[in-house]
């Protein structure tokens, strides 16, 4: 691949210019920086937090996403329907756990029952066949646990829950293997233009890139603004979610959905690929855009969704409560625009359904690049791509594997029991291209300390654990640049 | 699992290295010809005692009074003098068809057939996302557990102005576990009237560490990000609400059984202690498969979870030498002011309990309680007790209460007298 270009004169002491800056390195951000480090191209990954995937990314419903819902002829309906299958492939060859559970949106009054058909509709203008609407009693026999008053449902086999942590630890790992650098602790304060190069001005210094892709989730219509746009606006939409025991998970094979209504959507329960069970999310519009503390109001709300949806579920403990915020823009599509004068890309108003379609939207933000004038050469070699740690409960673990723990006894030694990882995996997270900054970077790594007790038992050894791998690790080299 | 696991077959397994499972151990141990196996999955066996490093441990059982890990090193050394085999770093973590325990251990994969198998997987405090108490999510939020972790085996230190949320037994633990990492108590919160927890704890334990106990009090939010900066407590009669600045908040007590393991078996739980149901002798619905300590009564202290070990080995010897249990049992159930009582069924010729007393949780103070059993409308039973009924400890009732029960006539429900 190409190495960064010369400097430009006088623009920034001893820096060297990158051929593009991505600012954002959630799913979208790293999965068109990856996408861009398939080609003769230098690239840099800007975030302004510690690590990657811990904004928008981290804390969503996890649903890798049919399309069925989307609004036929938008970008988005044709980025999601692509994405979910460029994603599934991916995951298969990185190892990111998908499980195939399907959907079922329940119908509890005549309303909701007589909005079915224009569904299955949509979904079929979306290019989703596969919906099929159902009585009342096939509905109780795919969820036996509903509460009383289900009048029939339909059926979406095809939507399935992916674990989010690892899809963007996956892409961002990818990218920094292709040679992206990684550039975390880099929040964007400013950018100004020198001739052909762009600087962008972070807390932590300057970067100058030739072209600069915007796709910073929450903050993309402040990053917009610095290129003299005022074009829309974010509002942080919270959504707060109750995770339930994993003694519950019996109780819910698919993803039960509300059907969406003029007065709003409802409450999800879900599967999740942890093996717990998720009921949420509130959806709460607010001003802060770190808002993401939960709310006596947020829970009594799910609970009385929960008493109608399930009762039963709620004779389970609560694992964990999570709030997220998603980037709502009212645009009501993906706002992706070229700039060719000032050599930028916006990727804003990326829903939820940014998980399902990042990778489609890194390559359509690719061909947009080329059609404002980035040159694209294909690169002779890529390497391989990563192969992701399984934290899916549906996929053999370390715990589980034989073999694994005879090759190296770490991977039996459990050290946070309720989600059974072990000392190996831990590990292996500190060692890995983009080991944890904190505990909750591990968390997201390997559920170290997600699990019902919360730390009362493993807190304090997991901790030490992190903290004896971690600094053993710094004192290792780096891995990408050794392979370099 | 993948590949192969490797077979063992002791006589009995006993899954949890705390006190009941290792006083279980040495009175098997001692007592049978065929292995008795202990698998406990942290790196030392002991339970919770371990990391309760203050005075007050072994009373009922050593006749002694030790701290919790000089406690621990004790029970240890029992079960292996007298000849258990204790594994560790060895976690049960599921059944297999044939009712094999699954096992992984840094050895590689077990599976463990037993003729008779032991549950003593202890309690866990409710952690801070179970109770839905809402807010930011900082970190310095901790379980007594996780703290005492933390202090005694770790060396961690939390911070310097501590909340701690409850007034148990194990709230005072947690505030001399506090003081001992150099942080200060500056207000313990309650739900009931009056600070919970023996007397003497009670009034030496605020005497000695100055904390301020507020009653009637809940926390409905946790403020900070990065760090704990305050929590917001609310007086549940009046309704106000006062901000209290402090860098840690503890929560402690809200004890559930870790049941996992009785749950993937299928075994019965009683749905108020969520703990399996037994009967006197201990015996879960799963035959050969009994249940001991606080994974029945969450929770008690270590010398009564100890005793039901003590309990439990004369049970589970009369079950391998082929002893079996009437079929017919009784249910017993707890009435208001109780939460719960343990053992929940009364079967025809079982022994009485270990200590020959009813456990029971009340959610009320009671002073010199007149405690009834109820069947078929009769009262069967009745005694006053110059103890104490006591939110946040448990509440022993003589057995006796229940001595003139008939089988025949349907369950037996444990309330107060309150003419």
């Amino acid at each position: 691949m190409s190495t960064v270009s010369p400097r430009v004169s006088g623009a920034e002491r001893g820096q060297p210019v990158a051929d593009v800056a991505v600012i954002g390195a959630g799913i979208v951000g790293s999965a068109i920086a990856r996408e861009l480090a398939g080609y003769e191209l230098s690239v840099i990954l800007l975030e302004a937090r510690a690590d990657v995937g811990d904004g928008t990314s981290k804390a969503n419903t996890a649903i890798l996403h049919t399309g069925y819902d989307a609004k036929p002829g938008t970008l988005e309906s044709r980025l999601v329907a692509s994405g979910y299958h460029l994603l599934s492939d991916y995951a298969r060859q990185t190892g990111i756990p998908i499980e195939r559970t399907g959907a079922i949106l329940v119908a509890w009054d005549a309303d909701e029952l007589a909005a079915l058909p224009a569904i299955a509709a949509k979904a079929a203008a979306n290019g989703y066949p596969r919906c099929a609407i159902v009585d009342a009693a096939e509905v109780y026999r795919q969820v036996p646990d509903l509460g009383p008053g289900a009048l029939g449902g339909l059926t979406v086999p095809d939507e399935s829950i992916i674990c989010t942590w690892t899809a963007t630890l996956a892409l961002a790992t990818d990218a920094r293997l292709r040679g992206t650098g990684l550039r975390l602790g880099h929040r964007v304060r400013s950018v100004s233009r020198d001739g052909e190069v762009t600087i962008v001005h972070c807390d932590t210094g300057d970067v100058p890139a030739r072209w600069v892709v915007n796709a910073a989730g929450l903050g993309c219509d402040q990053i917009d603004q610095m290129f003299g746009y005022d074009r829309f606006r974010v509002t942080p939409r919270r959504g707060e979610l109750l995770v339930f025991d994993k003694l519950a998970r019996p109780l819910v094979t698919r993803i039960v959905l509300p059907v969406p209504t003029a007065r709003g959507k409802g409450v999800l329960i879900s599967p999740t690929i942890y093996g717990n069970i998720m009921l949420g999310p509130t959806a709460e519009d607010l001003d802060d855009r770190t808002a993401t503390g939960t709310s006596q109001a947020g829970y009594d709300f799910l609970l009385s969704k929960g008493r109608k949806l399930m009762p039963r579920l709620l004779q389970e403990e609560v694992t964990a409560s999570y709030a997220g915020l998603r980037a709502a823009v009212d645009a009501g599509d993906y706002l992706i625009s070229a700039d060719a004068g000032q050599c930028y890309l916006l990727v804003g108003g990326i829903r939820s359904t940014g998980l399902t379609s990042c990778m489609a939207i890194a390559e359509h933000a690719r061909d947009l690049l080329a059609d404002a004038g980035l040159k694209l050469t294909p690169r002779a070699e890529v390497p391989e791509p990563p192969r992701m740690p399984n934290i899916g409960e549906a996929f053999l673990r370390p715990y589980q594997d034989a073999a694994r723990i005879a090759g190296d006894e770490a991977y039996g030694r459990i050290v946070c029991f309720c989600e059974r990882v072990t000392a190996g995996e831990i590990r292996d997270a500190c060692r890995s291209p983009i080991p944890p900054a904190d505990l909750n970077g591990l968390r997201r790594r390997t559920r170290a300390m997600n699990g019902r007790c919360q730390g009362f038992f493993c807190a304090a050894e997991v901790g030490a654990a992190f903290e004896r791998c971690s600094s053993q690790a710094h004192r290792t080299s780096d891995p990408v640049e050794a392979l370099a | 699992m993948t590949g192969t696991a490797h077979v063992l077959t002791p006589e009995v397994l006993i899954i949890g290295g705390g006190p009941a499972g290792l006083t279980a151990a040495a009175h098997l141990a001692s007592r049978i010809p065929g292995e008795v196996l202990v698998l406990e999955r942290e790196r030392q066996a002991g339970g919770i005692p371990r990391h309760s490093d203050h005075l007050g441990y072994g009373t009922r059982d050593m006749r002694r009074f030790v701290t919790g890990p000089a406690y621990a090193r004790r029970l240890v050394r029992a079960a292996e003098t007298a000849g258990a085999v204790i594994r560790t770093q060895a976690m049960v973590t599921g059944w297999d068809a044939d009712g094999n325990a699954e096992v992984t251990c840094p050895q590689g994969l077990l599976s463990v057939r037993a003729k008779a198998v032991v549950l003593a997987t202890g309690a866990r405090e409710r952690p801070r996302a179970a109770r839905l108490i809402p807010g930011d999510r900082p970190a310095g939020v901790y379980t007594t557990g996780q703290l005492q972790n933390l202090v005694h085996l770790h060396h961690g230190v939390p911070g310097h102005r501590a909340v701690v949320v409850g007034g148990e037994l194990v709230s005072w633990s947690a505030a001399l576990t506090l003081r001992e990492a150099g942080a200060r108590t500056v207000l313990m919160t309650t739900r009931y009237p009056s600070p919970e927890s023996y007397a003497a704890f009670s009034i030496g334990g605020k005497l000695a560490l100055r904390v301020p106990v507020a009653t009637r009090t809940r926390v409905v939010r946790v403020i900070g990000r990065p760090g704990v900066e305050a929590v917001e407590i609310e007086n549940l009669d009046s309704g106000a609400r006062r901000i209290v600045a402090c860098d840690t908040v503890v929560f402690t007590g809200d004890w559930i059984p870790d049941h996992e393991l009785a749950r993937l078996a299928g075994i019965e739980l009683d749905p108020r202690t969520r703990g399996p149901l037994t009967d006197a002798a201990l015996r879960t619905s799963r035959p050969g498969t009994f249940a001991a300590g606080n994974l029945l009564h969450p929770v008690d202290t270590a010398d009564i979870a100890a005793l039901d070990g003590r309990h439990v080995a004369a049970q589970v010897a009369a079950w391998l030498a082929g002893h079996r249990p009437d079929p017919q049992a009784v249910r017993i159930r707890a009435r208001n002011p109780f939460r719960w009582v343990a053992p929940g069924l009364l079967r025809p010729g079982d022994p009485p309990p270990s200590r020959r007393r009813l456990l029971l949780w009340s959610e009320e103070l009671v002073r010199a309680p007149r405690v009834t059993a109820i069947q078929d409308r009769q009262v069967i039973g009745s005694r006053r007790l110059p103890w104490p009924a006591s939110p946040g400890r448990v509440f022993r009732v003589p057995w006796s209460v229940v001595d003139s029960a008939d089988p025949a006539r349907g369950e037996v429900t444990i309330g107060l007298d309150r003419s």
